[in-house]
């Protein structure tokens, strides 16, 4: 594994990528991306349905190569290291790099054996270190008040909103220092939403966060940074602009950029 | 492909109105100079009393923009147009304002005789009303070139006051009884003036919704 877990977690840059191109076999799915993530931040991805995003998301931790006739060209570096070489443990890569999904995906198992189950993966078997780091994980995920006393219950029994909190607290488990997230609030009530908008928020101190959404005021909300993503005209995404969210929401500077957020085409 | 047709409809009606109200102001000041100089004091009450329409207008213009923003969300370009519209209706509610300031000063006068016949202050009232109705165009045409130049003849506004001040000055100087009505005229000239400046904030907002920048253009030299 060439990156480095003992890295300083703040960095300026903490995901990069350069003349990325990704084919689904013949299909080009992404088309020149060039752009930089900084650590210890919010970034949001927008853009309409097809443009590319969620495949965009899916190259930070190679979840695309479990994808058949997948390739990608160009270059992906996590803390400036490039994480497309046959030297990579990709198993290291996504305990590095986690991830969220739209729908909360809770094991069958105890709300505790869910957190566990990934440490204990990677070897924990303490049974005091697998206590501390449950707790430490829920209270991270803003959920341990919620579950302390019933951590032998299912996971399966908690609500849709608590499920994606658990699910992140499983992901912090195995501590990441990248977190992607996937439309992580779409199956969610707007109070639950929020939750889970307020957690990326205090997350962002500690974790570089990068969260594809369709919803835009979402990521005027929660990001620091956004891109814009869209369609050329043989589907390919691309990238359109790349900015603060500050700028990007008030006075974007492309103008497809400005007609998509003010709803002008979709 | 325009999606948020209701949303657009809405933000255009809301524009619409920025000139019914503008227009409304521009003419409070023409009018408030024309009773001044006709010393007629009925028409200047009647100034006084349309400015609640032009007060009411603004409140009813600031309702709308809350709606949408608490509504639709609005980003980007839009977001910048509804808050340079609430900046500029409040500019625009000041110069009807000003208007009632120079309508109150001809009922102060009376029928105490005039100290001169008035030139330089209608040339006042016709600029600012002017450049108002020019800036208004450029809100609507989305012309921060324009705004910007029109921002710029504050100038001439600023050199027709020094002049009033002038000469009302020499008048005071040579005879002292004249300085109560000397005094009154260079209020009416003052409120002109801020109402010019107040153009320029407008103009200042329109440059903002154009391009994202807040500069200040032609700074006044009141």
């Amino acid at each position: 594994m060439v990156v480095n877990q003992n890295s300083s977690k703040c960095l300026n840059q903490k995901l990069g990528v350069k003349d990325l191109n990704l084919f689904y076999g013949n299909f080009q799915a992404l088309r020149n991306i060039t752009l930089e993530i900084p650590s210890c931040a919010v970034t949001s991805i927008i853009g309409p349905s097809g443009c590319g995003k969620s495949t965009f998301l899916r190259v930070f931790n190679r979840m695309n190569d479990l994808i058949p006739g997948a390739r990608i060209k160009g270059e992906v570096q996590i803390d400036r290291i490039p994480i497309y070489g046959k030297t990579i443990d990709v198993v290291r890569l996504r305990k590095m790099v986690g991830m969220v999904f739209q729908k909360p995906n809770p094991f069958p198992m105890s709300i505790f054996d869910n957190i566990a189950f990934g440490p204990r993966q990677h070897g924990m078997t303490n049974r005091f270190e697998l206590e501390n780091i449950v707790e430490q994980s829920l209270r991270q995920a803003a959920l341990w008040d919620e579950v302390k006393d019933k951590l032998k219950q299912s996971a399966l029994a908690l609500s849709g909103g608590q499920q994606q909190r658990l699910c992140i607290a499983r992901v912090l488990a195995v501590e990441p220092e990248v977190i992607l997230m996937d439309e992580p609030c779409s199956a969610l009530d707007p109070i639950a939403t929020l939750k889970i908008e307020e957690l990326m928020k205090n997350l962002a101190k500690n974790y570089t966060i990068v969260i594809v959404t369709h919803n835009m005021q979402q990521a005027a909300r929660v990001s620091d940074t956004a891109a814009f993503f869209m369609m050329e005209e043989d589907r390919a995404g691309i990238l359109v602009e790349y900015g603060a969210t500050s700028q990007i929401f008030t006075n974007p500077r492309d103008k497809r950029t400005e007609d998509y957020i003010t709803g002008r085409f979709g | 492909m325009e999606i948020r047709t209701t949303f657009h409809k809405k933000l255009k009606e809301i524009q619409d109105d920025i000139l019914t109200m503008g227009s409304m102001a521009g003419k409070a000041i023409l009018s408030a100079t024309d009773s001044l100089k006709r010393r007629d004091i009925e028409s200047a009450q009647q100034i006084i009393a349309d400015d609640q329409k032009i007060n009411g207008k603004r409140f009813e213009i600031e309702e709308k923009c809350i709606q949408l923003i608490a509504t639709q969300q609005p980003m980007a370009s839009d977001l910048r147009v509804i808050v340079g519209i609430l900046n500029i209706i409040t500019e625009m509610e000041r110069i009807g304002d000003y208007a009632v300031g120079i309508a109150r000063v001809t009922i102060l006068i009376g029928d105490e005789p005039p100290l001169k016949p008035l030139v330089d202050i209608p040339r006042m009232a016709e600029k600012t009303s002017d450049m108002l109705r020019r800036t208004l165009d450029a809100f609507i045409n989305r012309d921060a070139e324009t705004a910007r130049k029109i921002s710029n003849e504050d100038e001439i506004i600023d050199e027709l006051y020094d002049q009033v001040f002038r000469e009302l000055l020499t008048f005071m100087a040579e005879d002292p009884r004249t300085i109560t009505r000397a005094t009154r005229l260079i209020w009416v000239a003052h409120n002109l003036e801020r109402s010019a400046d107040r153009v320029t904030n407008i103009c200042e907002r329109i440059v903002f919704i154009v391009t994202g920048k807040m500069e200040e253009i032609g700074a006044s030299k009141y």
